[in-house]
């Protein structure tokens, strides 16, 4: 009875929380989650001064900080931080976080290799950014790795792949994670379609992680044999093609780009019921609009490459497809605009940020419907339009809809409310420069500057300017973010386990803060 | 001297700047609308789509803020308790997709309109080099390299910037107004793309493949673009600069510039 009693006991605390240990073996999915969200804010800061680089040397023609070498080597890492460091982590630390408490499981299905598949990632980006340090600098061909540029790096190539690789394994790993969990841990009664939306996008965005990641390790170990084992798979000289490798990429690449928003969508689809008062509008087909982008996204990866020379019936077919994705997006946000409507609002931190994201996502949704038309595109393809369009998507995009997420379920995490004054004010500040710093860009790649260079003719130079005044406004805003939690987490006003006084869900029935072990009997889901 | 290189730069921005705003008052925010009838089809285009997209965010977002205005918890309002209308949902899917198909006509007969490079009067090869282009005229026997003119000195803020900054070479592309002029583009190292907005032609050069484009300008002048895919160290610094001409000025240029005559005898030579 005793030695049970003992037994039951012993997963939880055994270790002081302040010890390295605790962090370095945990199978816990709450600390695998924190250690998930550290590690991407801390990448965001990395790739954040990467930016500020870039934004210092574009502040005015000509050149003054950086070599041109080094520039671009920021722009690829820049990208290579914020997508695979920040935006995927951010995700898969939210996932650890809920997906257990909203399907009424203990814990994650696979914990150990949860503990695996987060440890991996400090030293796969420890290693990339330590190619900066190399014989011939860091990787400077664009997170895109094109060849033949790509195989002109330096020493930097094999490092940068294979951490490439551990990235991939490590994504790999968590989605399979969460489709085991999804799949075998939800608590009697709770149908797929009674699922929370935050779950049913993960289970979509798992399995496009599981369908794409292995595509870009064949395409990038095809790369590193071209360079090192004489291999010709992408060299037109031994009988390759250049452009093959765009198109393993981009068929990784595409969906990729929805592995960062889909988890968005069911996020602002939690938040914005909450604060409405009001169910969600169209729950079925939210997740019915989620599978279609999701199909979409495998039929589409050619037009990030419009340029590059493709039959006719080829283009046309790549344009239809990619302006067919507007109608399931256009259901998404007519949704969360029907569940808004009549609703009763607040407008606490999250509800702000999830609105910022609606209206900003949209802007980068009608960008994106314009690149979409092939003959434009070829007008628009490589220049800051494009550089808009896509940091519109991702910043008040998916950066907007993590930063809403940890607003909105912080008081369940540490059992403390944040500061709603400050929340706000980050909000507004953060708003302002993320559309002083993207929206001029709009203009400058209207106006002919493409994309990637470390100096411009004159008449661009207005625009770049008032970027980088943005950029830096945006930057330093962030860092009243992080003062807004780390004050949330020492102490503040107590959260009540329901926080949000018409949340939804099973997490709002643990206390605040969630204990160790989330539900350790299931609830039952009527 | 230290410190006096940098007040000197310092006060060469300031320069730069006051030489940019007062040549510039009001700098270009959009696409330029060219000088060929594609280019002109692409720019209606653009702006088709352009203002299709302000008024779908004028209907969608002036019906998100009137319900942020008028349905706010302040105001004392009930929550309605509505979900699910599978009428709605067909509705607010049928819509766009008619709007997709009335926005796909025209772009489909752009593109094939741009796609067709059957029946040119001239070809011109274009080879993309790390950082520079070759072109070569291939029937006159006219070809040269065309490089970066901008100075060192201005690039790097020693001298005053000039008008065209970054945007000049040593040798323009002259082509000549009315002719359909089809280019094959290709690359000698890594992937460049050959791109001049004002022809509304941008066509990657892929080394070991052989690119079609083609163009037919309308107005004689001078048309400026740069490379638009990364290539390396000096992307930012291989502009594209064509000098379009009446047909009696291309000739010209051509009988200055060719090498054919050469060519042909040291053929007969031999």
């Amino acid at each position: 009875m005793s030695t049970a009693t003992t037994d039951d006991h012993q997963d939880d605390h055994h270790e002081s929380p302040y010890s390295i240990k605790r962090w370095l073996f945990t199978t816990n999915h709450k600390d695998i989650g924190t250690l998930y969200l550290w590690f991407s804010f801390i990448m965001f800061l990395i790739g954040g001064v990467m930016a500020l680089v870039i934004r210092t040397e574009l502040f005015q023609p000509g050149l003054q900080f950086v070599d041109p070498q080094f520039f671009n080597s920021m722009t690829t890492m820049h990208a290579i931080m914020m997508i695979f460091g920040v935006v995927m982590p951010a995700f898969t630390g939210l996932a650890n976080w809920l997906i257990p408490m909203m399907v009424g499981a203990t814990d994650m299905a696979l914990p150990r290799m949860n503990n695996w598949s987060f440890w991996i990632l400090p030293f796969a980006f420890l290693m990339m950014l330590s190619t900066l340090f190399m014989d011939g600098g860091g990787p400077a061909g664009g997170w895109t790795l094109y060849p033949p540029l790509t195989l002109q790096t330096g020493d930097a190539l094999p490092f940068v792949i294979l951490s490439m690789h551990f990235m991939g394994l490590s994504s790999i790993m968590g989605a399979i994670n969460v489709i085991a969990t999804i799949l075998n841990m939800r608590a009697p009664g709770m149908t797929l379609m009674k699922m929370p939306l935050f779950v049913w996008t993960w289970l979509i965005t798992a399995y496009l992680l599981i369908a794409v990641m292995p595509v870009l390790a064949g395409g990038i170990t095809m790369l590193l044999t071209d360079k090192f084992f004489g291999t010709s798979f992408f060299n037109a000289a031994g009988g390759g093609d250049p452009v093959m490798f765009q198109h393993i990429f981009w068929f990784f690449g595409h969906p990729e780009v929805y592995i960062l928003i889909l988890p968005s969508f069911g996020v602002v689809s939690s938040i914005i019921p909450t604060f409405a008062r009001k169910p969600l509008f169209g729950y079925a087909s939210m997740v019915y609009a989620t599978g279609s982008i999701a199909f979409l996204s495998f039929i589409v990866w050619a037009h990030h490459m419009f340029t590059v020379g493709m039959p006719l019936a080829g283009e046309l077919f790549f344009m239809f497809a990619t302006m067919l994705i507007a109608v399931p997006t256009g259901v998404k946000v007519f949704n969360w605009i029907a569940t808004m409507w009549r609703g009763a609002m607040t407008f606490e931190t999250p509800m702000l940020f999830a609105l910022g994201f609606i209206v900003m996502f949209t802007i980068g949704g009608f960008s994106g419907l314009m690149l979409a038309l092939a003959p434009v595109d070829f007008q628009y393809h490589d220049t800051y339009f494009v550089v808009a369009h896509f940091h519109y998507v991702l910043v008040p995009g998916s950066i907007f809809a993590i930063i809403a997420s940890v607003y909105y379920w912080l008081p369940k995490w540490c059992g403390n409310m944040y500061s709603e004054g400050m929340g706000k004010a980050h909000f507004w500040l953060s708003t302002i420069f993320v559309n002083l710093t993207f929206f001029p860009m709009h203009f400058v790649g209207l106006a002919g500057m493409p994309r990637r260079i470390p100096d411009y003719a004159l008449q661009f130079s207005d625009y770049n300017m008032i970027a980088t005044i943005g950029a830096f406004g945006f930057g330093l805003s962030q860092l009243l973010f992080l003062y807004i939690v780390i004050k949330a987490i020492r102490g503040g006003e107590k959260a009540t386990s329901q926080v949000w006084d018409h949340a939804e869900g099973l997490e709002w029935t643990l206390a605040s803060p969630a204990p160790y072990h989330s539900f350790v009997t299931p609830p039952v889901v009527k | 001297m230290m410190g006096n290189n940098w007040i000197k730069r310092v006060c060469l921005f300031g320069s730069t700047l006051l030489a940019a705003s007062s040549a510039y008052a009001v700098q270009p925010y959009n696409l330029t609308q060219g000088v060929t009838d594609i280019s002109a089809d692409v720019y209606g285009l653009h702006m088709i789509a352009f203002w299709l997209c302000v008024a779908i965010g004028v209907v969608v977002f002036g019906v998100m803020f009137y319900s942020i205005f008028a349905h706010r918890k302040s105001k004392g309002v009930q929550p309605a308790t509505f979900h699910e209308s599978t009428t709605a949902e067909a509705i607010w899917t049928f819509i766009p997709f008619v709007i997709l198909i009335g926005l796909a006509l025209p772009a489909t007969k752009t593109l094939i309109a741009m796609e067709d490079t059957s029946d040119y009067d001239m070809t011109i090869k274009i080879t993309g080099y790390q950082w520079l282009w070759h072109y070569e005229y291939i029937d006159e026997g006219v070809n040269f390299y065309s490089a970066l003119d901008t100075p060192r000195t201005q690039i790097n803020n020693i001298d005053n910037k000039n008008q065209n900054y970054l945007l000049e070479v040593d040798n323009q592309l002259v082509l000549p107004v009315g002719k359909k002029v089809r280019f094959l583009i290709t690359s000698n190292d890594v992937i460049h793309s050959w791109w001049v907005p004002a022809l509304a032609v941008k066509k990657d050069a892929v080394p070991g493949f052989i690119n079609e484009a083609w163009t037919r300008i309308n107005e004689p002048g001078v048309y400026r673009g740069q490379c638009a895919e990364l290539c390396g160290r000096d992307h930012g610094f291989m502009p594209v600069v064509v000098r379009a001409v009446p047909e009696a000025e291309f000739d010209q240029f051509l009988a200055a510039n060719t090498t054919l005559d050469k060519t042909t005898e040291y053929a007969l030579a031999e």
